[in-house]
This record gives structure tokens, C-alpha cells and sequence, in this order.
């Protein structure tokens, strides 16, 4: 160990791209034995500063040292061979592939120049136990959960590095008891000397875990202090720079008079997805889903929306009888859906900002009233204004940004084809606290508008700051409906917990 | 059981019963002499089809080899029969301009970030461009080492034999199946074709890796152009024309996966001698038109199509995760 004091170190670290300084100056050290939060808005240069940690970019100055000595970290290959080893928010791992070679590839342990499979099943299996994971080693990673195969990329990590572990929101796609599990594995990890550096989006699991935390704004380092003496406020204020309310909001917004029915579904559902629900949506109201994942939020979204089409049941839009067979029945009446699942589902990542907001329009007018790029831009830029998209140009492809500025993006194609009715699933998730507060404002801004909105969030906070009504969801069946005056997130537990007979409205 | 072992299996059970059909139809197809001329007849496109199984394992495609299988014969019957050179110089140096094509096929696709298609493509102009510069006639091959592997059989009972270029067709899958399934490389190769980005971020090499793949496709494509002048004793700048496109048939009916990551070099074994049992059938029938071969490969492979995707669709982990 060098005099530093520091498994690996960062020092004045400047990286450019093009004319854009993602990170100034920066200064980093991670201690052994320590779990160290990286936290800071999107765009404030965490992704930036990692990769140059892990050798996938190049710093345009400063340096990087390991155990105290200066190094050139080539590519992520090349920091394992110094012990730096990573785990990326989505897996990178191969589905296709077995859990063993998942472990090994690329070090696998060769017999006769031939890969030593039985060798390396058995070392996979002693891997795996230190984990607390019993799964057969021969068997394809994709065929188990993704908490299991964040599990072996943690494995693979640490076996390949074994000094400096980088966990990039490991959490993001984990339910409470997976998160708690890997917070063990991690607390072991640390116990046996290893660093760790934690990046999340999550506070609480920052207080739950690390011992320091390093805070960067815009790409400078504001702070890097022990969590013991600091407050959630205290974070949140140095990621901001600035004072916010933080989830003010306990009880539902007042009864105000409801506007007219916009929606009403009797008894919609589909086989196997959801199960037949009865639902009416006013005017300017904002309808909450709250619910376990997995418990038919989204599916009832898809159905809603005609993405998937409901096989029982009747809908009526405006007191009128219709079907919603097809997602153009639904945009026919002026709905929109922004998915869960951004980058699948969401965005054209490789079309620019422009593109991706008119494409709605463009869709709802059809092939022959073509919009030109006159008529895209203003709708583009109006928007973008509007919303406070940050892009150094609307023509800049959109996977480019940040997940906020993606998801504003979203938002804005279905605000521009002028919607009576929007369906938001999970608008907030992965998006900074900044981001999350401009998002909350807008469903609020849009609901005073007279839009009819559903928007489902497992932030249970969320919900009741923004919602006129929630409903739940539990096991497929929109088991309650919750509205009143004292409505807080421990109601809506219960209501997800109990039985019916639990909460009533 | 594996999923990836599924559409192994029923490629396996399809040319069991086909065979078994045709058997009781033309008893006289069971036999070392009709088994033997399999491996025969079919030794170039089974060799190709090794390269390919590579290429579609990686998630690529490789067009050029049917081109490069006729610019190969062309280069080695104009090298023996014009320049006088010993065939097996002939062989040594088609080999090499052959693995120099792949290998630059495999730099653009990885450095110039252009689809393998794409580059493919142009490498099947230029081979079977070049081919055709070279000579536009059927250059013959007369030359006693031809003559001699020619004789090079081993005699099987019940009058079937068992020829050098089938041999070679069996060694090259034997092999072929170990790189894929023993070795480092080809867990790169199935890496590749599962996430590319997953493999570089996990350390997989991915240029050498993929140069390495396009190289072997195109040495293979050459040793079966150089089998297929064996096979015919002359070399001609249209032979096996759109050899490759069967050589992807025989690789997706064998039940590797078009878009890559799964897969067995075994099961493109059985893909060949699916298609070459097909055309031996009507050949025996007399009757049926040779493009019936065509025919019965298209359905053979739009059903080889459907059940992939109900193999791995229906079981796609992430249903799974929904339900969990």
C-alpha cells in the first residue's frame, strides 16, 4: 500500500468531448473496506467519471492511480488486470450463455488448450455458494431472475478483480428483499477489505450501505464527506445547489369538483393479464396506480392504451361506446402512453429530438399530410421550451441524453398530437431528483390543463403528492380504490398488503 | 433440457423419419453406397456450412462463400493446369488469398462498423468478379495427384465407399465442433452473437474475434472450393453459385439461431444431409423436377423458422421475470 492510503484515485480528472467539458477537475480516492456513493444529478458526469475509472474512456488530463502508482487503463479488460472490476445497471452479462461460462469467459481454465468445463462448474458452484446462490452453474443464464444474474455479474466482478468492485445501479430492476440480499453481499465484501463504489439513484439505500460519499454537479466535484454527520437534506442539497420541497405532499389533493367522465371501463380485462376492473376517469383528474411490480399496472396500461386488446368488458369515451382494439384506436382518441420501459419501448434512440417528438403527430395525421421541417422544428422547439428539454440541439440523436431529458422528450410527443387522455407508467424511474420534481410539476400542470392522466409509480410518495385518486393493484386485480382526505403512503401499503377487506374507499 | 438442444433434436428426428420414409419407398436408400455418396456429394457445401455455423453463431452472415468457393477452383485450376504448379502449392496459396479475403472482410465489419451483409455482399462481387476476369471458360484439371486422391477411398461393405473429400468433410465438422464448443474462441463466437456489447465489456476480443471468424469462413469456403475441383476436376467461375444461401439453410435448419448466440456445429451436420437426403429422394423418384429440392427446403426451412421462434419466444427469460 502506497501513502495514499487509497485502492484506486482519481486526480484532477478533466475529460472533454468535442467542445462539452464532462467533468473539471475532478478528484476521487476509494479507501479499501469502504462502500463510497457516487451520487450527483444525470449529466453530472458519474457515468463519465466511471468510465474513465474502468478504462473504458481516456481522461483528457489528470491521472489515475492504483494502490498509490499512476496508471493507463486501456479498456475495462485491461483495469480487471488491476483489480477494478464492474457491474452495469443493466446486466451485461450473456443470457444465451451458462451461468459458469458467464462467470469465466474469457479466464476460463483450459485442459490440452481445450476449455476445462468440469473444472470450471465446479469453481462456479464454490463461487456461487459464498453468494448464497444453489443454481446449477451448467445451466443458461437467462433462464434465471435478473436478481440472480446481478448476483453472478457480482460474482464475475470480484473473482476477476478482487480490489475495487464498481456497482452502476445495481438496485435499479431489484425488488426490496433482492436489494436486501445484495446489501449483505455487499457488507461481506466490504468486511474482506474490497471497495466499493456505489451509484444509485436511491438515497435511502446510500444511507443504508455507504460509509463515504462523493457528490458531482454540472462535471465539478462539490464535496466528498463521511455520511455519518449528514442529512438526506444535506445531499439533496449539495446534488441540487439549490433548496427543493422534497415530497411535501402527505395527503391527496382536496376534493375539487371532478369534471366530466372521459373513461369509463365496465368490467375491461384480458385473460391471463388483468383481471376485469372497473374504472372512471374524470376529466383533469389524475388517477394513481399503485402496486407491487408484477401486480398488473403495466398490463392494465397496455390494455387501456389497445396494446394489448381486452377480451371482456365494455369502454366508452366520452359516454360513447367504442373499441380499443389497436394502439391507432387509442391515439384515434386522443390517448397517449409513455411505457415503462424508455429505451425498448419508448424512444428512437438513433432519431433525433425532433424526429421523436413529431413522430406521434405524424402518425395520428397519417401518410399524406407530411409535417415539413419547418412545421417539426417549431412544434420541436415549442415543446422543448416548454418542457425544459436539454439538448444542445433538437437535432441531436435522443439517446444521447439523460434519461429525464429522454423521458421529457416522450412526454412531449404525446402532448403534441394534443391528448384528451395520458397513461405515464413509471415516469420517474431512473431520472434524477431534479428531473423527478420537473416531471411531478408537469402531471400537476397538465391535470390543472383538464387532461385526464393515469400514472403509475411504485414511489409511493410520488403517488399521493400528484394524485386525485389511487387505485391499486394486487395479484392482477385492481383490489382497491383509495381517495379522501388522509391518504399516505402507509395506506397505500396496507392497501397493498391486506386482504380486501382491509381498506375500503 | 437446454432449449438450445430442442431444435437440434427435432432436425434430428425430421431426418430420421424422412430417411425411414424414403427407406420404405426405395428400399434400395439404405445403403453404405447411398450413405457414402452422401458425404460425397455433399462434401463442399458441408464445409462451407462449418464456416457458416461460425459466422451465424457470431450473429453475422457471410454471403461471399458460394463466390469464393468458385473463385477458389478457378485460381487452382488455372495455377495447376496453366502455371503447371503442383496442386498442393495451388491449394497452400488459394487458402491464403482466401484467408486474406475473410480476414479483411472481418477488419471492415468490426473497424468500419458497416453490416457484415453489406461487406459480404461486396466480397461475393469481387470473388465471383475476379473469378471471371481470371477466365470466363472451364479451365480442366488433368494432374495425377488428382487422379490419386481421386482413388484415395476406403471401401465400405455393401460396395459403398467412403471418399478423401467426404472424409474431409467429416473431419472438418469434428473439428469444426470442438473450436465451437471446447474452446475459448468459440465462447467468444457464442458471446458475440448473444451481446456484443455485453462481450467487450466483458472482456471478449472483439476484432480479433470477429476477423478470426470471417478468416475461417473463408478458409473453409476455400478448402471447399478446392474439394469441389476435386469433386468435378475442373474450375469454373460460375460453380456454386448461391452455395451459400444453402449453406445458411442447411446451418438454420441444423437449428442454430439466425440471430446468433445458439447453436451446435453438430446440428448443421444433420442440416446438410437433411438437404442432401432431399435430393437424393428425387433422384431415386425420377420423376419429380430438381427444383422440388428447392421446394421441400423452403418449407423445411420457414418451419425451422416458426418452431425457433415458438422455442424462444415462449420461453424468452423475460416472461419469465414478469410472472416471478
Amino acid at each position: 500500500m502506497a501513502e495514499t492510503g487509497y485502492a484506486l484515485e482519481a486526480r484532477g480528472i478533466v475529460k472533454i468531448f468535442g467542445n462539452h467539458v464532462a467533468l473539471d477537475k475532478v478528484d476521487f480516492g476509494l479507501k479499501p473496506g469502504e462502500v463510497h456513493a457516487l451520487l450527483g444529478e444525470n449529466g453530472a458526469g458519474k457515468s463519465t467519471l466511471i468510465k474513465i475509472l474502468t478504462g473504458a474512456y481516456q481522461p483528457t488530463l489528470g491521472e489515475v492511480l492504483v494502490d498509490g502508482f499512476p496508471v493507463s487503463l486501456n479498456n475495462p479488460q485491461h483495469a480487471q488486470t488491476y483489480g477494478i472490476g464492474t457491474v452495469y445497471q443493466e446486466v451485461n452479462l450473456l443470457p444465451n450463455r451458462s451461468v459458469a461460462e458467464n462467470l469465466y469467459l474469457g479466464h476460463q481454465p483450459t485442459r490440452f488448450g481445450f476449455v476445462d468445463r468440469r473444472k470450471m462448474e465446479r469453481d462456479s458452484r464454490t463461487v456461487l455458494a459464498r453468494y448464497g446462490l444453489d443454481i446449477d452453474p451448467s445451466s443458461e443464464l437467462g433462464a434465471h431472475s435478473v436478481a440472480v444474474q446481478q448476483i453472478v455479474a457480482i460474482a464475475r466482478a470480484v473473482e476477476l478483480s478482487g480490489k475495487v468492485l464498481i456497482l452502476d445501479e445495481p438496485t435499479a430492476s431489484l425488488d426490496r428483499n433482492e436489494v436486501e440480499r445484495l446489501f449483505e453481499i455487499i457488507a461481506d465484501l466490504k468486511k474482506s477489505g474490497l471497495a466499493v463504489v456505489f451509484i444509485t439513484h436511491f438515497l435511502d439505500q446510500v444511507f443504508a450501505i455507504a460509509d463515504r460519499v462523493t457528490i458531482l454537479r454540472n462535471g465539478k466535484l462539490i464535496d466528498t464527506k463521511a455520511l455519518d454527520n449528514l442529512t438526506r437534506t444535506d445531499v439533496v442539497r449539495l446534488m441540487l445547489g439549490k433548496d427543493i420541497a422534497f415530497s411535501g405532499a402527505t395527503k391527496l389533493e382536496e376534493n375539487r369538483p371532478l369534471g366530466e367522465v372521459l373513461l369509463d371501463f365496465k368490467n375491461y380485462g384480458r385473460k391471463r393479464s388483468v383481471q376485469p376492473f372497473n374504472l372512471t376517469i374524470h376529466k383533469g383528474e389524475v388517477v394513481g396506480v399503485a402496486g407491487l411490480l408484477g401486480s398488473g399496472r403495466t398490463e392494465m396500461a397496455r390494455i387501456m392504451f389497445g396494446a394489448d386488446a381486452a377480451d371482456e368488458g365494455t369502454v366508452a369515451v366520452a359516454g360513447i361506446q367504442t373499441s380499443i382494439a389497436r394502439p391507432t384506436d387509442a391515439i384515434a382518441h386522443g390517448f397517449g402512453f409513455c411505457p415503462e420501459d424508455r429505451k425498448a419501448e419508448g424512444i428512437f434512440g438513433d432519431l433525433s429530438v425532433r424526429e421523436n417528438i413529431v413522430i406521434a403527430l405524424q402518425g395520428k395525421l397519417g401518410w399524406f399530410s407530411a409535417l415539413n421541417r419547418d412545421e417539426q422544428l417549431e412544434i420541436a422547439g415549442r415543446f422543448g421550451e416548454a418542457m425544459d428539454i436539454r439538448a444542445a440541439s433538437l437535432d441531436m440523436p435522443v439517446k444521447l441524453l439523460s434519461g429525464g431529458n429522454q423521458q421529457k422528450v416522450i412526454l412531449s410527443r404525446w402532448l403534441a398530437t394534443d391528448p384528451a387522455f395520458l397513461i405515464l407508467d413509471e415516469p420517474t424511474r431512473g431520472i434524477d431528483v431534479g428531473a423527478h420534481a420537473e416531471i411531478v410539476r408537469t402531471i400537476n400542470r397538465l391535470r390543472d390543463e383538464g387532461l385526464a392522466l393515469v400514472v403509475i409509480s411504485s414511489e409511493l410518495d410520488e403517488v399521493v403528492a400528484y394524485s386525485s385518486r389511487i387505485v391499486v393493484m394486487r395479484d392482477r386485480e385492481l383490489v382497491a380504490e383509495l381517495n379522501g382526505e388522509n391518504i399516505n403512503p402507509g395506506v397505500i401499503v396496507q392497501a397493498i398488503a391486506n386482504h380486501k377487506d382491509g381498506v375500503s374507499a | 433440457m437446454n432449449r438450445s438442444l430442442r431444435p437440434l433434436l427435432a432436425t434430428a428426428l425430421i431426418f430420421a423419419i424422412a430417411y425411414a420414409l424414403a427407406v420404405m419407398q426405395f428400399p434400395s436408400m439404405f445403403s453404405t453406397r447411398v450413405l457414402g455418396n452422401f458425404l460425397t456429394d455433399n462434401a463442399f457445401l458441408g464445409i462451407a456450412a462449418v464456416g457458416m455455423t461460425f459466422v451465424i453463431l457470431s450473429g453475422g452472415i457471410d454471403l461471399s462463400v458460394g463466390a469464393v468457393i468458385g473463385f477458389t477452383g478457378v485460381l487452382v485450376a488455372v495455377l495447376i493446369t496453366w502455371a503447371g504448379m503442383h496442386p498442393l502449392f495451388a491449394f497452400a496459396i488459394a487458402i491464403i488469398v482466401a484467408g486474406t479475403f475473410g480476414a479483411t472482410m472481418g477488419l471492415a465489419i468490426h473497424y468500419l462498423q458497416v453490416p457484415a451483409f453489406i461487406v459480404t455482399l461486396a466480397g461475393m462481387f469481387l470473388a465471383r468478379g475476379g473469378a471471371s476476369v481470371i477466365t470466363r471458360d472451364s479451365v480442366p484439371i488433368y494432374h495425377e495427384f488428382y487422379a490419386w486422391i481421386s482413388d484415395l477411398t476406403i471401401r465400405l461393405p455393401g460396395g459403398g465407399r467412403l471418399s478423401f473429400i467426404g472424409l474431409t468433410m467429416v473431419a472438418i465438422f469434428i473439428v469444426g465442433a470442438l473450436i465451437a464448443h471446447r474452446t475459448k474462441f468459440g465462447s467468444y463466437v457464442y458471446a458475440l452473437g448473444g451481446n456484443p456489447v455485453s462481450a467487450s465489456l466483458m472482456g471478449v476480443p472483439v476484432a480479433r474475434t470477429t476477423v478470426a471468424i470471417y478468416t475461417l469462413s473463408s478458409v473453409l469456403a476455400a478448402i471447399s472450393g478446392i474439394v469441389f475441383s476435386l469433386y468435378t476436376s475442373a474450375g469454373y467461375p460460375l460453380a456454386a453459385v448461391g452455395v451459400e444461401l444453402d449453406a445458411i439453410s442447411a446451418v438454420v435448419i441444423g437449428g442454430t439461431i439466425l440471430t446468433g448466440g445458439y447453436g451446435f456445429v453438430l446440428g448443421t451436420f444433420i442440416g446438410v444431409m437433411l438437404l442432401g437426403l432431399v435430393q437424393t429422394y428425387i433422384i431415386f423418384d425420377g420423376t419429380l423436377s430438381s427444383w422440388w429440392t428447392k421446394i421441400v427446403i423452403g418449407i423445411l426451412l420457414f418451419l425451422f423458422i416458426v418452431l425457433q421462434r415458438l422455442i424462444f419466444v415462449a420461453s424468452a427469460p423475460g416472461e419469465k421475470a414478469q410472472k416471478a
